[in-house]
């Protein structure tokens, strides 16, 4: 078998190119058609996998409701008239181009457990909540990690910040919503100083005073606290490889040798050139940051789109169980996108690669 | 050739003074290899020594404390929850249960993705593209949103259907590090040798290729096991996981469900917390003790 001959590729293949220029045609049309391929590869998944089984979902539905409810009446009349009217009974080619078109114009029908409400309308007010903890998570995790870890692999760091730096990884391990348990315990119940659940107080009026505001951030302290300290020793320990791979450059050296401020040489030098390959592997670790965010809405009944998945997962309304999961994919694609569309931006060396190699 | 590979030995021996000089005697991997080991003992060596029964609803008095709290009784010694279980029993069925999930999903999604990997690094042109577009794309899907979407339809009867279904998002991972592994390997000398020497492709890839990657897919394994494991609890914590077998998640799940933590309960939902922290924390040393290993710029400047 003859091998095509080509170069030495680094794991993150697909980015870097050396070439001039800013964003281009191409490398905008690949990033968009990868945003529609994750898209499509996750709706079919949530909608292919469980048809695999015995069944369609109505019956499985109906059949978990005689399970919990132990009787229910007309069973059988109910599954049917369902099946009718979502059109189960017509072939699975159609169903799933149905679905596909409910999935773009972002249409699940009514929730199950408020029947006339629409399973959209009962997503809608959670999303703030979750995108503005998200948000402040995610960015707060991602820069306190990158010094960290930028600072754990920069060798001219003093000893004594060596040698405690690595604390900071210590809950590096530990699932987001576990931690979340740990410090509710601690902070709300034994030492109450935080409160546990919810995300504002009841007797506090909802608007843009500051009484409110500084509630809602009392509330957020906790969920935010259990994300970011169990999420950044992940960047942290990808920033220090990198950085003891720019220590060695010869454009660092030659920095030093020059006689430029540590600090200019650290963020200028070192960051700069270390942080690209650590945004792509945040852009990849988006998705594993909804999903745990979730969990930990779960655990502090935090408004947002996790404690309604929650609420829906209890109450079986799937409705509102495929619009928030589809939307998780969706937010999460969207993300990556728009990191990577921020790429070429931030580094003015790297456009997208014309698949040369493939 | 032989003659040169020879001195090059010699002097590699004379450098490493002692045999306890191996860059596999690294400190975290074998912190955390301990810790995994210790953990899978209690599981495999406690029905040896208590009755995995009490784990079942209804066989054992509800709410008793641990035994060195007042009202604590030494017949169950880390206390009872409020359906009748017995924690310790609880511990030694749960612990297992969960291994054994992020074990199946983690080799399942190691063997598709040193599959695929390899058939991308080697193959190279449209296929490689497929499948490396594949991977990505799989990696930023949230498979948490996936996994409850999947979850709230098919009630998993048992943990291996569970961790087949765990397996489809481990792959991408493995996919991709073997893929880049083998790009840079097919340049090297031996590899260009045993191409001219007309050596089988299967052959150059698992005699030639893969002794050379071990570190790496063992860190990927490692990784893999504990992502496996990760999704698993937090299925069974919502309380979708297989109920048939009680796990750690599970015993998470009927905890905040009865609001044991208002109920000052701290010894029913602590201990699988622990448990949990214990595994995630073994393999997350592992991983890294084994990236060290693998690549010896992450050993940092002591050793260097």
């Amino acid at each position: 078998m003859a091998l095509p001959t080509e170069g030495h590729q680094e794991d993150l293949c697909c980015y870097p190119e050396v070439r001039m220029g800013g964003l281009t045609k191409e490398y905008v049309l690949q990033r968009v058609s990868m945003w529609l391929l994750t898209i499509w590869i996750g709706v079919t998944l949530t909608f292919m996998i469980p048809r695999l089984g015995k069944g369609d979902p109505v019956s499985v539905v109906m059949n978990r409701l005689v399970q919990q409810q132990g009787y229910v009446e007309n069973a059988q009349q109910i599954i049917e008239s369902y099946k009718r009217r979502f059109g189960l009974n017509d072939p699975m080619g159609v169903q799933y181009l149905r679905y596909l078109g409910n999935v773009a114009r972002f249409d699940y029908g009514f929730s199950l457990t408020r029947f006339p409400t629409a399973a959209w309308k009962m997503v809608k007010p959670a999303l703030p909540w979750t995108l503005s903890l998200l948000a402040v998570a995610s960015v707060l995790s991602f820069s306190i990690g990158v010094t960290v870890g930028a600072l754990m692999g920069w060798r001219k760091t003093p000893g004594w910040l060596q040698s405690i730096l690595p604390v900071s990884l210590t809950f590096t391990s530990i699932p987001y919503f576990m931690f979340g348990i740990l410090i509710i315990y601690v902070f709300a119940f034994k030492l109450k100083i935080l409160p546990a659940t919810g995300g504002y107080s009841r007797d506090v009026t909802m608007g843009w005073n500051t009484e409110f505001i500084v509630d809602v951030i009392r509330h957020a302290i906790l969920p935010l606290f259990s994300i970011v300290i169990t999420s950044m020793g992940g960047w942290a320990l990808g920033m220090r490889g990198l950085m003891i791979g720019v220590n060695n450059e010869d454009y660092f050296l030659l920095a030093q040798a020059k006689g430029l401020s540590p600090a200019r040489i650290f963020f200028r030098y070192g960051i700069r050139n270390a942080i690209l390959p650590a945004l792509t592997a945040f852009a990849l670790g988006l998705g594993g940051l909804i999903g745990g965010s979730t969990l930990v809405e779960w655990i502090f009944a935090y408004p947002g789109t996790g404690y309604v998945l929650y609420r829906s997962i209890v109450t079986l309304d799937y409705s509102v169980m495929q619009t928030i999961c589809n939307l998780i994919i969706i937010i999460t694609a969207t993300g990556v996108l728009l990191i990577d569309l921020l790429y070429p931006l931030i580094d003015p060396r790297i456009t997208f690669k014309k698949s040369t190699s493939s | 050739m032989a003659v040169i590979e020879n001195t090059t030995m010699k002097q590699k021996a004379r450098r490493r003074l002692n045999i306890w000089d191996s860059p596999w005697l690294n400190p975290k991997f074998l912190i955390g290899a301990s810790i995994i080991l210790l953990i899978a003992l209690f599981g495999a060596l406690g029905p040896l020594f208590w009755d995995t029964e009490l784990a079942y609803t209804a066989s054992s008095p509800t709410n008793l404390p641990p035994m060195w709290v007042e009202g604590g009784s030494a017949e169950h010694p880390l206390g009872t929850e409020s359906n009748g279980r017995d924690m310790l029993a609880s511990l030694i069925v749960g612990i297992p249960a969960s291994l054994r999930v992020g074990v199946i999903a983690a080799l399942l999604g190691m063997g598709v993705g040193v599959t695929l990997g390899s058939i991308a690094g080697y193959m190279g042109g449209w296929i490689d593209h497929v499948i490396r577009t594949l991977a990505d794309s799989t990696l930023i899907i949230p498979s948490m949103a996936v996994l409850i979407a999947i979850a709230s339809y098919i009630q998993f009867p048992d943990t291996t259907m569970l961790a087949l279904v765990l397996a489809m998002f481990a792959w991408p991972g493995p996919t991709r590090l073997v893929r880049s592994q083998v790009l840079t390997l097919r340049e090297r000398g031996y590899i260009r040798m045993a191409l001219l020497s007309n050596v089988p492709p299967l052959e150059i890839m698992f005699m030639e290729m893969m002794p050379n990657m071990l570190p790496w897919l063992a860190a990927s394994l490692t990784g893999t096991i504990s992502g496996a494991i990760l999704g698993a609890t937090g299925l069974e914590a919502l309380g979708l996981g297989p109920t048939r077998v009680p796990s750690l998640g599970m015993i998470i799940n009927y905890s905040m469900t009865s609001s044991a933590l208002v109920r000052g309960m701290v010894w029913w939902w602590l201990p699988p917390i622990i448990a949990l922290i214990f595994i995630f924390t073994g393999f997350f040393l592992m991983t890294i003790g084994l990236d060290e290993i693998a690549n010896p710029r992450l050993r940092g400047y002591k050793n260097a």
